[in-house]
């Protein structure tokens, strides 16, 4: 017997597990997740919605094409029949799936599938292109912030230069260059208006965005005790990267996955709003908007809704962002807090 | 002989000439219309206020033996003459010469090798100095020694010019333009009889200028001419202006009628969008752009009494390439030909209101014009249709295939505004679905049109427009498919298809020939020359665009001139 109080049970939870949890609890992950869920399985629809239901080819011009609404048969661009009887204007939302829901652009495709195929080419370049900018990122900020010397000096002034550009107009230059005449680099051949220049030029640009920070905190963790005791101990350098640098750099880098994703998108958008980016007749919210642009006055919806999908996409991203960075960091979440 | 116009300016306004005769049916919605065949009296109290013209450009120089836009070609109506000019009046009467600061229209010689003119007394340019005859034979030089664009195509036929081409800075026209002061007769000889120098001495590039203009491109500085109103200033970044002349005495209503407005001032700078808008809200007065797709319903209905829709004697085509793959072969040719829908083309541009399908390469209406049409459905170069009714994708898909060329990449070159950006779109998707890899390559307005005549770039098939210089078939057929407008490695190279072939071409000079004694024997043989072109499809023609101008509420007494459009000074804004 002992009047002594029992000892504080200690919890010994991993990092990895206190984040998991965080995370499940915060309201934020399942919003955004949910969002998209939704809309990665709505564009993932899109053979099946233009193959079933829209019944057209949202690839190939359809000017004198027509479609049939409450039984009549009608032109999917229509002349006008009032006034002087000049232009021609698509059809608008009929509201009826399977009829032009969306209403057709200006060469008679149907709006709605070409948002769904648009929206596959918008998520693919975004996620594929985010995730080259962490791989390759990750990959130099460790090896610089490691190596230190000359390799640190090499590829810090190769990010410097890649950064003193802005990146938007970094982008639009690679990308008129690379789409008139391709990319060709020993085995690597990129066709000029392949999908995979957008992937590459978007990925390139924003490589020290991650690069450097990922840098700095290799760095910094070079100097930990753990890290000397491994060297001290003989370790190799590929051991001590692999089993002590990277496990303390994963948390930052799974931090910039949905940012570098959101913002590869909407830099995808906005080459493509500029004709420089996904490249006719494949669709990318961003190209939709350009065509929406010249029936902004007749047929807004054009534009609008590719516009709101990356408003809601771009939001979701950072909403997942902004929780898996409280997730992992703790102590940024209450720097914020204060 | 060979011609090029800024694209700026084809693709934006869609100026120049319909029919000479018959076809050209114009509709106008604008009440202010004019009476046709003749201009008013000059009304004395409709005279004054600034006219406010806006485009989205300027079209570049100024000079007026070099530049060749459409969009400043109209204000020169106003600011220059020539010895000769297109007759300044509503409707088809506008092709007709008239004497302009020559007294009379030119005494042609038997052989028709030599042109005899009086020039007028008393005109003066517009900085006061009198007009001479050495004015006359100064300005023939500086087309030779400003390289104008035309000197070789348009002037060429005068004795002397030979040389003048070969060292343009000595350029001497002795010979060729032989001047009397003392009686102000001007000679003008020929190397050999040329049924259209009237109509080559009537465009701007042949206006009467100081003889002391510089012998070098003048640029944004203005050259003194004898026109109702004379340029005071020009920015192309921001604005022309022009001013009356305060030396211009009315001399021949016809050639040079006085004009309304007291200052025409030219915005640029302005979308096409922001163009229309200016209009509904009275801060222009008219717009160069062409109207977006999108505002034309809305235009058409609200604004129905400001506009006016003009046919033109133009086309918009696509020169394909017959030297390269895949269509140096006939049959991938003749494919696009087949599966082109001139429907969807014209409603693109704007609805059967505003163009319609075309199939031939000498518009309807045109001088040397026959109805035929191979590529229709039901129709072949043995047994053409009428007119154009509609594509045959099957016969199209087995043409590519049978000229082997099934899978090969096309590249689709246009410029990137957006109704020919559209156009390239649905030409693409064409090519597509006929079995070829096509890509679209649009390219800035700006460079498109030299671009696409370069064969050292190497464009497999582009989409171009040709508006007529004068009403000749010469001005298409010849021009723009004869073997000596065909110039490899050049951005001059107006035949952009390529196109040779030695026997046509023969045809086509005999024609031109012919011409000079027998105009309606000429024209009958340029209609089976036509055929005989088309049979080849060095190109596809697709439609006959029309022109519409969206004018203010606050415009009157509005006048289409057939070879110049809108005749700018005779605008009331008073």
């Amino acid at each position: 017997m002992t009047d002594r109080e029992p000892a504080v049970q200690v919890l010994s939870e991993s990092p990895g597990r206190i984040a998991r949890e965080t995370l499940a609890h915060d309201r934020r992950t399942w919003i955004a997740s949910a969002l998209l869920l939704f809309i990665v399985v709505l564009t993932l629809s899109a053979p099946l919605y233009a193959t079933y239901v829209s019944k057209t080819d949202p690839f190939v011009s359809s000017i004198n094409g027509t479609t049939v609404i409450d039984g009549q048969e009608v032109s999917v661009l229509q002349q006008s029949t009032e006034g002087l009887r000049i232009g021609v204007n698509p059809i608008g939302p009929t509201w009826r799936i399977g009829s032009y829901a969306l209403g057709a652009d200006n060469q008679g495709r149907d709006v709605a599938a070409r948002l769904l195929y648009g929206g596959t080419n918008t998520l693919l370049i975004g996620f594929t292109a985010g995730f080259l900018t962490i791989t390759i990122g990750t990959l130099l900020g460790v090896i610089a912030g490691y190596s230190g010397k000359f390799v640190d000096s090499f590829i810090s002034r190769i990010l410097d230069v890649i950064w003193a550009f802005p990146v938007y107009l970094l982008s639009i230059s690679l990308s008129v260059v690379l789409l008139t005449s391709g990319f060709k680099w020993g085995p690597i051949s990129l066709e000029a208006g392949s999908l995979y220049l957008p992937i590459f030029i978007i990925g390139l640009v924003y490589v020290p965005y991650v690069a450097r920070p990922i840098r700095g905190q290799v760095i910094a963790l070079r100097e930990r005790e753990f890290v000397k005791a491994a060297i001290g101990s003989g370790a190799k350098s590929s051991q001590i990267i692999f089993r002590e640098i990277l496990p303390n750099v994963i948390p930052s880098v799974i931090v910039f996955i949905p940012m570098m994703v959101a913002l590869a998108m909407l830099t995808e958008s906005a080459l493509s709003f500029l004709s420089i980016g996904v490249q006719p007749p494949d669709a990318s919210w961003g190209t939709i908007i350009k065509d929406g642009l010249g029936l902004l006055y007749t047929r807004p919806l054009v534009a609008l809704l590719p516009g709101l999908l990356i408003v809601i996409t771009a939001v979701s991203l950072n909403l997942l962002g902004d929780a898996v960075r409280d997730a992992l960091d703790p102590k940024a979440r209450m720097r914020g807090a204060v | 002989m060979r011609r090029s116009k800024s694209v700026a300016a084809l693709l934006s306004l869609a100026f120049i000439l319909s029919a000479c005769s018959s076809g050209a049916e114009d509709e106008a919605g604008s009440g202010a219309q004019a009476q046709e065949g003749a201009l008013a009296a000059y009304d004395e109290s409709k005279a004054g206020g600034t006219l406010r013209l806006v485009a989205k450009g300027a079209a570049g120089t100024l000079d007026p033996h070099i530049n060749y836009t459409l969009q400043f070609w109209q204000l020169y109506q106003a600011t220059y003459d020539g010895l000769l000019a297109f007759r300044k009046v509503d409707g088809p009467k506008s092709f007709e010469i008239v004497p302009d600061l020559a007294e009379a229209l030119p005494e042609v010689s038997a052989d028709g090798k030599t042109l005899t003119f009086t020039l007028r007394s008393g005109i003066k340019f517009s900085d006061g100095r009198d007009v001479t005859v050495a004015d006359v034979k100064a300005s023939f030089e500086r087309i030779f020694k400003v390289s104008s664009p035309t000197a070789g195509g348009f002037y060429n036929g005068i004795v002397g010019a030979d040389k003048c081409l070969a060292t343009p800075a000595t350029c001497n026209l002795d010979k060729g333009v032989v001047v009397d002061a003392a009686t102000n007769k001007i000679v003008i000889n020929l190397t050999g009889a040329d049924a259209t120098i009237k109509y080559k001495l009537a465009l701007p590039h042949a206006v009467v200028l100081p003889a002391d203009a510089p012998s070098k491109d003048a640029g944004s500085d203005p050259i003194p001419g004898t026109g109702a109103y004379a340029f005071a200033s020009y920015d192309p970044n921001n604005e022309l202006k022009m001013v009356r002349n305060t030396h211009f005495v009315e001399w021949n209503r016809e050639a040079q009628p006085a004009g309304y407005p007291d200052e025409i001032v030219y915005s640029f700078g302005l979308t096409a969008e922001a163009q229309v808008n200016a209009i509904k809200n009275d801060q222009a007065d008219w717009m160069l752009d062409p109207i977006p797709a999108d505002r034309l319903s809305e235009l058409g209905t609200e604004n129905a009494d400001q506009i006016n829709v003009h046919t033109l004697t133009a086309m918009w085509y696509l020169p394909m390439n017959n030297n390269i793959a895949p269509f140096n072969n006939v049959k991938a040719r003749q494919a696009v030909n087949y599966a082109l829908d001139r429907n969807a083309m014209v409603k693109i541009f704007g609805g059967e209101q505003l163009a319609s399908p075309a199939c031939t390469f000498l518009p309807p209406g045109f001088p040397g014009h026959a109805d035929f049409c191979q590529y229709t459905k039901g129709a072949d170069t043995a047994s053409p249709a009428k007119e154009w009714v509609e594509p045959d994708l099957e016969k199209a898909k087995a043409l590519v295939k049978e000229s082997g060329t099934l899978g090969q990449k096309v590249g689709v070159v246009v410029s990137d505004d957006e109704v020919n950006k559209q156009m390239g779109e649905y030409v693409q998707s064409v090519l597509n679905q006929i079995g070829y890899k096509a890509t679209l390559k649009p390219i800035s307005s700006n460079i498109q049109f030299t671009y696409i005549q370069n064969t050292n770039n190497k464009v497999q098939i582009s989409l171009s427009q040709w508006y007529q210089d004068f009403p000749a078939a010469m001005d298409f057929s010849y021009i723009l498919l004869g073997c000596e407008s065909f110039t490899p490695g050049s951005d001059s190279s107006i035949n952009m298809a390529g196109y040779c072939n030695k026997d046509i071409n023969k045809r086509m000079i005999a024609a031109m020939d012919l011409a000079v004694t027998d105009e309606a024997a000429a024209n009958k043989e340029w209609g089976v020359i036509d055929k005989d072109i088309m049979d080849e499809a060095p190109v596809a023609v697709a439609f006959t665009p029309k022109q519409v101008d969206f004018l203010s509420k606050r415009v009157k007494n509005y006048n289409f001139s057939k070879q110049f459009y809108m005749l700018v000074s005779q605008l009331q804004v008073k």
